[in-house]
């Protein structure tokens, strides 16, 4: 395990007519090397349970161990938290600070205390990985390139920390369909590359049906529901009756089954709906 | 005044200059279109197409370089004319956030007619009627920052409601809001369109948002490339995807079984069609 969840609880606003339970007892585990989709709608916990993730709120009650580390300890240093986990936020773009892209991606590696041959590494490989040339743009200026490659430059950021467990809050979020599927390509390039584990926080069930392994589901502060992605979307009128969805193409063959087609209903992607359907068709045609 | 053309853009162009090289750079490129009173236009296009230039230069908030640009009759260089304009055409945006300006719901939605110097009376039944259409009336004495995304998106429309426009103009407005935020939001509008007969200019990058349009438009570097019905732009789906876009998914599927040979028509573009081609 890699993340180990015990009673988290985190209430705002304590003591307050504006107290406010964000978290509810959530207890869970995630496996080392797992691809985690997190879904909830707004409002529902997801960021609040990301942001304990790295220690940048402390919860009110229960313990989060990464690693082995407790970080809800309060004897354990912020850096230590910081090399286990990275935290993409949402629109990281907005944190680039830096006169050049190379500045901006070294800023945490130098903070650890790295020689400059090691940061150099790092943000070489953090680079390519995202899909940035290193050579022409590593002199470039972090706000004079396009809003895809921004994303990138911040993406890169974080994996120049090489963070065991890497967690990205809506990568997507603002971008046109190509500048979408580029991200996640990349993102699940660095996946089987690196041998990571990563929690995406997404409201596309389409990106999440495409990338994760397993999924948790969040909503009023409790996960209610973690289990392998197939039997998730498997759930459809319960993820309809908390705000969320399932793939268009899910649904499709869902309402096929219904009429009365013998076809598999958990298809996740066009794929596999592709797949599905020309093996019954050619059997239907055949009989 | 009333006039059959909502929105008239004359072979519109507008320049800028690149920040990186100082060089002269065309954001939309001698471009006309035609929106009529009542319709329902989706645009399209990958980030940088031009289409959030296009929608600017709709209700004046940006002039074209060259090429006119005229709203209900009225051209928007015509400077004294901005307020009338902007009260025919009101725009929407993608952060909901950005868009409410005061502490309590329906006094954010008083705003734009307040300014207009509307009586108090009139203001008032404004504000009631535009926070019904929306159905946000049992929301007007809260704060809006304790609304969800859907929600607030929903309180910023009723702001433009209350000006009572014949268009309203939307960028994105649910680029950030979750599946159910999206869902109110587009139903909102489609009750817009068909039971007060707004004339609708809606820029997304969710196919399933532009397959409720009578008219979709997809734009390249700042050009028309494909204008038609959804189900007749839908149904290019090589062509979308080399322009960077999506089709529906159950379009795409279609598409594939077609290439492995079945007889499927083609132009299925919702769960219903296709499940009836099946």
């Amino acid at each position: 395990m890699i993340i180990n969840i015990e009673n988290l609880n985190f209430i705002y606003n304590i003591g307050t007519p504006f107290e406010k339970k964000a978290l509810d007892d959530i207890s869970i585990s995630i496996e080392e090397g797992d691809f985690v989709g997190l879904i909830g709608h707004t409002g529902s916990g997801k960021s609040t349970l990301v942001q304990h993730l790295n220690g940048l709120i402390k919860p009110t009650s229960g313990k989060i161990i990464v690693d082995g580390v407790d970080i809800t300890n309060p004897e354990t240093k912020m850096k230590e938290i910081r090399k286990k986990v990275g935290l993409v936020f949402q629109y990281p773009e907005h944190q680039l600070f830096e006169e050049t892209i190379y500045k901006d991606i070294a800023f945490g590696p130098k903070n650890l205390g790295l020689t400059e041959e090691e940061i150099e590494l790092r943000v070489r490989d953090a680079m390519e990985l995202v899909g940035l040339d290193y050579d022409t743009l590593k002199d470039r200026s972090p706000f004079e390139i396009s809003g895809g490659q921004k994303r990138r430059v911040a993406i890169a950021g974080v994996i120049a920390m090489k963070p065991k467990v890497l967690i990205l809050d809506e990568p997507t979020a603002g971008l046109d369909p190509k500048g979408r599927d580029d991200i996640l390509d990349e993102i699940k390039k660095l996946y089987e590359r690196e041998n990571i584990t990563i929690i995406l926080v997404s409201h596309s069930m389409e990106d999440i049906a495409r990338l994760a392994n397993s999924i948790l589901v969040m909503h009023k502060g409790k996960v209610i529901m973690h289990d392998k992605t197939r039997e998730i979307f498997k759930s459809a009128d319960l993820l309809e009756d908390i705000g969320l969805d399932i793939p268009q193409v899910t649904k499709f063959m869902k309402e096929l089954k219904k009429r009365g087609h013998k076809v598999r209903e958990d298809c996740l992607t066009i794929e596999e709906a592709k797949e599905e359907l020309t093996k019954y068709l050619r059997g239907t045609k055949n009989a | 005044m009333e006039n059959e053309i909502m929105i008239n853009i004359e072979n519109v162009s507008y320049e800028y200059k690149s920040y990186v090289d100082e060089s002269i750079q065309l954001a939309v490129k001698d471009l006309s279109l035609e929106i009529k009173r009542g319709e329902f236009l989706a645009i399209l296009g990958h980030n940088g197409s031009g289409k959030s230039t296009l929608a600017k230069m709709m209700n004046g908030m940006i002039l074209p370089t060259r090429g006119e640009v005229y709203v209900n009759g009225i051209n928007t260089k015509d400077e004294d004319k901005i307020w009338d304009i902007r009260s025919k055409a009101g725009m929407v945006f993608q952060n909901p956030d950005n868009q409410i300006v005061a502490t309590i719901v329906e006094e954010d939605v008083a705003f734009g007619p307040e300014n207009l110097g509307i009586p108090p009376e009139e203001i008032r039944k404004r504000v009631d009627d535009s926070l019904e259409a929306v159905g946000m009336s049992e929301y007007k004495k809260h704060a809006p920052h304790l609304l969800s995304g859907g929600q607030k998106q929903r309180v910023a429309i009723a702001g433009i409601l209350a000006m009572e426009p014949d268009c309203i103009i939307f960028d994105e407005p649910t680029a950030m809001l979750d599946p159910s935020g999206r869902k109110e939001v587009m139903e909102t509008i489609k009750k817009l369109n068909k039971d007060k007969n707004k004339t609708i200019v809606l820029i997304t990058h969710y196919m399933d948002e532009a397959v409720m349009a009578d008219r979709v438009m997809v734009l390249n570097e700042g050009e028309n490339v494909l204008m038609g019905t959804p189900r007749e732009i839908f149904t290019q789906v090589e062509t979308l995807k080399k322009l960077g876009l999506d089709v529906p998914q159950v379009t795409e599927l279609a598409y594939e079984l077609r290439k492995e040979g079945f007889d499927i028509r083609k132009d299925c573009i919702t769960i219903e069609e296709l499940v009836e081609a099946i």
